[in-house]
């Protein structure tokens, strides 16, 4: 990395008896996974370039336990859930941002029931709050008039009826927006959700992500843009499937926002 | 003997709406053998889901062709009802034509107009539906879970249909006080002529068939009600009020594992201590459900709602690429597993008798279970606010917390979870690296 991120932790914050104005839930795939580490640092480059008073758990920040619910393994949720509920609680924090819309919906939603009762926001809101205030603001050149397609996120959109935030920072890009047929509320999934990130699809005649892939393609994106760094995944999979990686990038919101 | 026609029309009725009610406290029951739920919260929100969804049919029409034709035939089915109570003054009192009597001749004309006009577009429609069904083929009528008496079952409520609204244009046509009053008769008055070499009685003969055919039909369908998918008719408005007012996203915790995981997590908590007075009664929480009657009333209730549309299974991913998972099919085989639990139930006093099956494994296989992205689109194309995710969700954590039977992969990932916390293998002390990298 040319630039030195800026990655100050809670406890670093706890220190010099500091609140941060919100708190960076990275979640294990931003955290580990090679192509979602460079969403996590391009969200990071964000908000350094808003100056944003932020921190993470770093080491402190465990697994959200979400994915193990989704499996149907509740007890094991819940003991994650209360783990990081009682750091969380601890810290005292009060906001949450993050670019996993699984970590965004379970804390959001399934963290309130056990003790944990903060405003989450998905990084594409976000980020679209800080260009609205004007903390950051965007070279209107970068994606002028390229076209992109955006994928919705389940857990974004149909989950937590986040459409429009993510459209709209696309659309302060100058970027030419085209809608795939399913979009929205009828948004077909990329094929990762309910731990099938981590298992074999079951018998089929073809993958979710190759059909998901087919939808984008229709447009003739250049662009493939996600919220979600599991979509990501599932997403340029199928491009490279359909060899077209050469001509079609898939990026996040983040990362397309970082180098505007 | 003059009230001979009276008293075998009051025997009818009574018969049809008897039995309709009898059948009607079967279902409640069969209901009532799932769990508690509380939907006690947020009663605006539902009211105004029970008249936007239910009522005003917001979600039928995001689907043109079929919503508009839902439309005609729902507003038609409504209304022309209204009839149905002229029908049954003038069978229980002798009266003819009561509505024409006590009516000024305008407005008894406007509702019969009305009505004879929404019988044809009835008519147009039902015959689309058919023709959907039978001759184009489409897609979400033709899966496995379709073949044999759900498919009988959605042809013959057409034909039903099609008999009642034939049987009331008919009986208008030759009536000739009616007829003569020339007021209302809109569509019937075009269809009279066939009877024109009828003599007055041949013409009042078969305006009585016609009359007691109808009503008499009626009365079957409401019966026919309960052994078919139409049941949405009247449990779509109860089940879109009790449908969820959450974020979708939002999967319930379970209460008996919060329980569990705040007594591991107590430093203070003595696991050898004795449990409290009259908790040794208590049946231990099975988690998750393997059969019917671990769901909830409400996921019962949807059950019986289903009206087997196939919206939610042409929207599935999983379905889209081939795999055996349906979420209509999850509705229905839950229905069927109920119905089976409730004639067991009707055999044997009031209890059920272990029969050797549940739902899990002789109705829905693991297979279909783990083929489920959890991406609520079923939830999200249901116009009646059935979920069918909430009862994978639940079978999964059968399969899960009960039986350790989840595919390896998955066995996996959970291991690193408790282990390491992060689904992969990796050092919880690495979680920060990445930004050094």
């Amino acid at each position: 990395m040319s630039e030195e991120l800026k990655v100050p932790t809670m406890a670093e914050y706890m220190a010099e008896g500091k609140q941060p104005e919100i708190l960076f839930w990275v979640g294990s795939a931003g955290s580990y996974d090679d192509r979602a580490k460079k969403i996590t640092k391009a969200f990071v480059k964000i908000l350094n370039k808003a100056n944003v008073d932020f921190a993470v758990l770093g080491t402190e920040e465990s697994n959200t336990g979400d994915v193990a619910k989704r499996a149907g393994n509740e007890f094991l949720f819940q003991m994650q859930a209360v783990m990081n509920i009682e750091v969380l609680n601890a810290y005292e924090v009060k906001r949450i941002v993050t670019c996993d819309p699984h970590s965004f919906n379970c804390i959001k939603n399934e963290y309130p029931g056990l003790g944990g009762n903060y405003e989450v926001i998905h990084h594409t809101q976000f980020i679209e709050q800080l260009i609205a205030s004007g903390r950051l603001t965007l070279d209107g050149d970068v994606y002028k008039g390229k076209r992109i397609t955006f994928h919705d996120p389940c857990y974004l959109g149909r989950a937590n009826s986040v459409y429009d935030a993510p459209r709209d920072v696309l659309k302060k890009t100058n970027a030419t927006l085209i809608e795939m047929k399913r979009h929205k509320g009828t948004a077909l999934c990329c094929g990762a959700g309910g731990a099938q990130m981590f298992k074999d699809a079951e018998p089929g005649n073809k993958e979710i992500n190759i059909l998901r892939t087919e939808d984008a393609l229709e447009t003739q994106p250049e662009i493939i843009a996600t919220g979600c760094p599991y979509c990501n995944t599932m997403m340029t999979d199928g491009v490279k499937f359909k060899e077209k990686e050469a001509e079609i990038k898939v990026m996040d919101i983040a990362e397309l926002i970082a180098d505007a | 003997m003059a009230y001979l026609p009276n008293i075998i029309f009051a025997v009818i009725l009574l018969m049809g709406v008897g039995f309709f009610a009898r059948n009607v406290q079967k279902l409640i029951r069969n209901i009532k053998l799932g769990q508690d739920v509380d939907a006690s919260d947020n009663k605006s929100e539902r009211w105004k889901n029970t008249i936007n969804i239910a009522l005003g049919q917001s979600k039928m029409v995001k689907r043109p062709v079929s919503g508009f034709l839902h439309v005609i035939v729902y507003v038609g089915f409504i209304i022309i009802n209204i009839e149905v109570l002229e029908i049954i003054i003038d069978g229980l009192f002798g009266t003819h034509r009561i509505g024409q009597e006590l009516l000024p001749t305008a407005l008894y004309g406007f509702l019969i107009g009305s009505f004879e006009i929404l019988a044809v577009l009835v008519l147009v429609s039902v015959t689309v539906f058919w023709i959907r069904r039978n001759v184009i083929k489409i897609k979400r009528f033709l899966s496995s879970e379709m073949k044999g008496w759900p498919k009988s079952d959605g042809n013959i409520i057409l034909y039903f249909e099609v008999v009642l609204m034939g049987l009331f244009l008919i009986m208008n046509a030759t009536d000739t006080v009616f007829q003569g009053a020339n007021s209302g008769n809109v569509i019937s008055q075009f269809i009279a002529p066939l009877f024109n070499g009828f003599s007055i009685e041949a013409l009042h003969t078969v305006e009585r068939i016609a009359w007691w055919l109808h009503i008499v039909g009626i009365l079957t369908f409401l019966n026919y009600l309960y052994f078919s998918k139409h049941l949405h008719i009247l449990l779509a408005f109860p089940n879109v009020y009790y449908g969820s007012v959450s974020p979708k996203g939002k999967f319930n915790n379970l209460d008996a594992v919060t329980a569990e995981v705040k007594l591991m997590m107590d430093p203070d908590a003595d696991p050898f201590a004795a449990p409290p007075e009259g908790a040794e009664d208590e049946v231990p929480a099975k988690f998750g459900a393997s059969d019917v009657m671990d769901l909830t009333k409400i996921q019962l209730l949807n059950a019986y709602t289903c009206t087997e549309c196939g919206r939610c299974t042409s929207e599935c991913p999983a379905n889209l690429t081939g795999k055996k998972l349906s979420p209509r099919k999850i509705m229905m085989d839950t229905r069927d597993r109920l119905e089976e639990v409730g004639k067991n139930v009707d055999a044997n006093n009031g209890e059920f008798k272990d029969d050797g099956k549940q739902l899990l494994g002789d109705y829905i296989t693991n297979e279909e279970l783990w083929a489920c992205t959890t991406c609520n689109a079923c939830v999200e194309a249901c116009p009646v606010s059935i979920n069918p995710l909430s009862i994978i969700m639940d079978m999964r954590r059968y399969l899960v917390m009960e039986q350790s039977a989840a595919p390896t992969e998955l066995n996996t990932m959970m291991t690193n979870i408790e282990n390491n916390g992060a689904p992969w293998p990796y050092n919880q002390m690495d979680r920060l690296n990445w930004k050094d990298e």
